[in-house]
């Protein structure tokens, strides 16, 4: 009873972006529970990143609505998005190369006020295993401990959601077990939207998966469901 | 700790300047001092924010006629004169910024250049009041400051000095502040910068106006302390200089625009013997700046050997 | 005189003014259309094509016509050539970065203001026309010169849209403009290119230098208003864009002419510069650029 009391975290209604001809998104319904981890998946083109950049507010929608916990959010820039909860971690490395790790994430710690920064960015960079690393120019670390930085600024947020857009990408599979562990400790204070081309990664950590071609949604169900359904299978998962 | 010893230092050998320097020479010092403050408004903007604006002249001409109008007409003293000046600075800078920061880049550089240029017309066309090319003298009246008379060599120089201290140290607690921090953020990568929380415009408006009231104290010192405003602080030359200095010294060190410009000064005193081409050698300078050290003798000084400066 | 008769010598030096200006945006819009550069110096390009127009008829010996031949065909030349050496020496080691090349052309700015004024003087010189030879209209006489000038730069410019629509070369330059890594990637030398645009366009500068120069002295400042207009043209008609460059001169040098015989030039100078910084604010495509 309670998760329908609760308004979803995320909702939106009938969201559409068009760029000329091609619909990147549309008209996408689609609600985000609050706490669960959400596997965003979808061939190559499906519209994925557009969608979460719509949520995000990177892009602003053409028409339909997005709500944040019932508020509607739709034509909010995105910076005041991310003041009200919503933090997206770049598909493409996105840090600040020439400023040190510690700079990086302080940047995200200090939006939540002045005290204890030190303490608090180091935590946060503990949190994904970057500490000792604090002095060091962000451009450079290895590639996959640049990774582990955009989380960690993401995750210094204090994000209601957290938007993970291909996070895997480019990690080792020993750092992608960590960062398996490291997002199922999130839940439930964090609600954690997914975008993954790795199947194993997203069917092991995903308690639902939404499936998305042609920007409209195809299918949404737990993992298993997802996987049995056979419109699913045929036009991807099958190919 | 090592930084504030640093800049300590260099104000206190700047203190003892005054006994061991000519007259003539101190005098030109306080004067580059107060360059030097233009220059370090003009860094915060471009060397810490990544805001490459070709019309500060704009920002100081504001600070020289509003300390020096009020003056001229209605009598001010130093005071009140100097405190207009900084306002001036600031809220021209404010309002160029409201239009001229809804651009970036090359934009950004020429709707700067192109208000700048506009407000150097307008102080030519209402030349009755401004005094146009020629300018006009301040009265030796409104150019005394708690009973100091500051057309003499000693108060000026310290007058000098103290603006120039207040707006160093300033800069150095902005820079290594949160908001320091955020300004570089922008520089670096601004749409990060967006996606964790921040506002650009509002942090590149806020960047401009501080540097704006820099330049409104240097442009009202400059009227109060060498006695003498015109609308060729006005011209796209005075756009150039600080940038020239920050280049030299430093882009986006606290103590680059000073040894920029204390350095341009030099070079070309010590070029006056050999030509009198003045131009030649600001033209050199960037030139061979932007081609060879594009980040200035302190900057590359960080990068090399001393990683603490800030 | 009265109004109708006013208004139409208003009219023609406004003419001039915008057959001269549309020759010297066209150059920078050129460079700035092809190499992204903002090229700061290019009223100095101008300035030296008066200036070396007055030192080749000052040397030459024949006819003034003849003169004014050779300075007509040398001066563009050198100017463009010693682009091609700028280009080579300073834009392309900083990469076209495009904030890093304004700031290196606000040094040639300086040097070739410099070096003119040490080489040159601090006066300004006449040129003479290569004819002498008005037309007595009903009210007043006209100078022919000045309408040749007219039809010069319109002949210039038709064969510079010829050439860039037309020949090979154009072509390339073209492709470069709309994707310097593809064009890089078919074979295109865009080192070539790039330094033979900014040579053009200093050339374009400098002969429109070399044109005005019988009607204007030469003189070592002369740059700085012709830069001036010509990126409020550029900015009118829309960055790179040759044809909005073109409608933007006209409207530009006729409404100057206009303006400058009613009000006063510092009025209409404030008036136009800005215009066109809340055209860059609010329209930056330009008045008559495509929508972005």
């Amino acid at each position: 009873m309670a998760a329908l009391i609760e308004p979803p975290l995320i909702q939106t209604e009938r969201l559409t972006l068009h760029f000329g001809g091609l619909k990147a998104v549309d008209g996408v319904d689609f609600t985000l529970r609050p706490g669960e981890i959400h596997g965003l998946i979808g061939p190559n083109g499906a519209g994925k990143t557009t969608f979460v950049s719509l949520l995000s507010g990177r892009r602003m929608a053409q028409s339909g609505t997005i709500r944040l916990a019932g508020e509607d959010i739709t034509r909010l820039p995105a910076h005041q998005r991310v003041r009200k909860g919503i933090a997206y971690t770049f598909q493409i490395t996105s840090i600040f190369p020439r400023l040190t790790v510690f700079d990086n994430v302080a940047l995200a710690v200090q939006l939540q006020g002045a005290r204890d920064l030190t303490t608090r960015t180091r935590t946060a960079l503990a949190r994904v295993g970057l500490q000792g690393l604090e002095e060091q120019e962000a451009q450079t670390l290895s590639y996959g401990h640049q990774r582990l930085l955009e989380l960690a600024m993401g995750l210094a947020l204090n994000p209601r959601l957290l938007i993970l857009d291909e996070p895997t990408q480019g990690l080792a599979a020993s750092e992608i077990e960590g960062f398996k562990d490291l997002v199922r400790g999130l839940i439930p204070d964090t609600t954690v939207l997914l975008i993954e081309h790795n199947m194993e990664v997203v069917m092991d950590l995903a308690t639902r998966i939404t499936v998305l071609t042609f920007g409209r949604v195809l299918a949404t169900g737990t993992p298993a469901e997802v996987r049995a359904n056979p419109a699913v299978q045929e036009a991807y998962l099958g190919a | 700790m090592k930084v504030w010893t640093l800049h300590l230092a260099l104000l206190a050998v700047l203190f003892t300047a005054q006994f061991w320097l000519s007259p003539y020479h101190a005098t030109n010092l306080a004067r580059i001092m107060v360059l030097a403050v233009f220059a370090m408004g003009y860094n915060l903007a471009f060397g810490y924010t990544g805001l490459l604006s070709l019309g500060h002249a704009l920002l100081l001409a504001a600070g020289m006629y509003a300390a020096g109008l009020p003056a001229q007409l209605w009598g001010w003293t130093a005071g009140p004169a100097l405190i207009a000046g900084l306002a001036g600075g600031g809220l021209m800078a404010a309002a160029l910024g409201l239009l001229a920061l809804r651009t970036a880049g090359v934009s950004f550089m020429i709707v700067t250049l192109m208000f700048a240029q506009a407000g150097f017309l307008t102080l030519l066309y209402f030349a009755p009041i401004t005094g146009g090319d020629d300018g006009f003298a301040v009265a030796a009246a409104s150019r005394t400051l708690l009973g100091f008379d500051l057309s003499t060599d000693t108060p000026r120089f310290l007058a000098a000095l103290t603006i120039f201290a207040a707006g160093l140290l300033a800069s150095l607690v902005l820079v290594r502040s949160s908001f320091g921090r955020t300004m570089v953020a922008m520089r670096e990568n601004e749409e990060r910068s967006r996606m964790l929380g921040y506002n650009p415009f509002t942090v590149k408006l806020a960047a401009l106006t501080i540097s704006g009231l820099y330049a409104g104290a240097a442009g009202a010192a400059y009227a109060i302390l060498f006695g003498y405003v015109g609308a060729s602080f006005a011209t796209i030359q005075y756009s150039i200089l600080p940038m020239l200095y920050v280049l030299m010294g430093g882009a986006g060190t606290t103590l680059g625009p000073f040894l920029g410009a204390l350095l341009m000064f030099v070079l070309i005193e010590a070029a006056t013997g050999v030509t009198t081409a003045h131009q030649f050698i600001v033209g050199a300078a960037l030139v061979v700046l932007i081609l060879f050290a594009p980040k200035g003798l302190l900057g590359t000084l960080r990068e090399r050997w001393v990683r603490w400066l800030p | 005189m009265a109004f109708g008769p006013f208004l139409l010598l208003a009219l023609m030096e406004g003419l001039v003014t915008a057959a001269i200006l549309a020759l010297a945006a066209a150059g920078l819009s050129l460079v700035f259309g092809v190499m992204r550069v903002v090229n700061v110096a290019h009223g100095e390009f101008y300035m030296l094509g008066a200036v070396l127009a007055w030192a080749v008829t000052t040397m030459f010996p024949g006819p003034p016509a003849l003169a004014f031949l050779a300075a007509v065909i040398i001066a563009p030349l050198v100017v463009a050539a010693l682009a091609a050496a700028a280009d080579g020496l300073i834009l392309k080691r900083l990469n076209y970065d495009p904030e890093a090349t304004i700031v290196a052309t606000i040094g040639l700015l300086y040097i070739l203001q410099q070096a003119a004024l040490s080489l040159y003087g601090p006066n300004a010189n006449p040129v003479t026309a290569p004819f002498e030879w008005r037309i007595q209209l009903p009210w007043f006489g006209y100078s022919g010169y000045k309408l040749f000038v007219v039809a010069a730069a319109g002949l210039v410019l038709l064969a510079l849209w010829q050439f860039m629509t037309r020949t090979k070369a154009g072509l390339v330059m073209r492709a470069t403009q709309v994707d310097r890594s593809t064009a890089q990637a078919f074979g295109i030398n865009v080192d070539r290119v790039y330094m033979g645009t900014f040579a053009l366009g200093a050339g374009l500068a400098a002969l429109a230098g070399v044109l005005i120069v019988p009607i204007q002295q030469a003189q070592y400042l002369m740059g700085h208003d012709p830069l001036l207009l010509s990126f409020i043209v550029v900015i009118i008609g829309g960055l790179g864009s040759l044809r909005g460059t073109l409608i933007a001169a006209l409207i530009i040098g006729l409404s100057d002419g206009v303006i400058s015989m009613f009000f006063t030039p510092t009025l209409a100078k404030i008036l136009a510069t800005l215009l066109v910084a809340m055209v860059l604010v609010f329209r930056p495509q330009g008045l008559f650029g495509a929508k972005a």
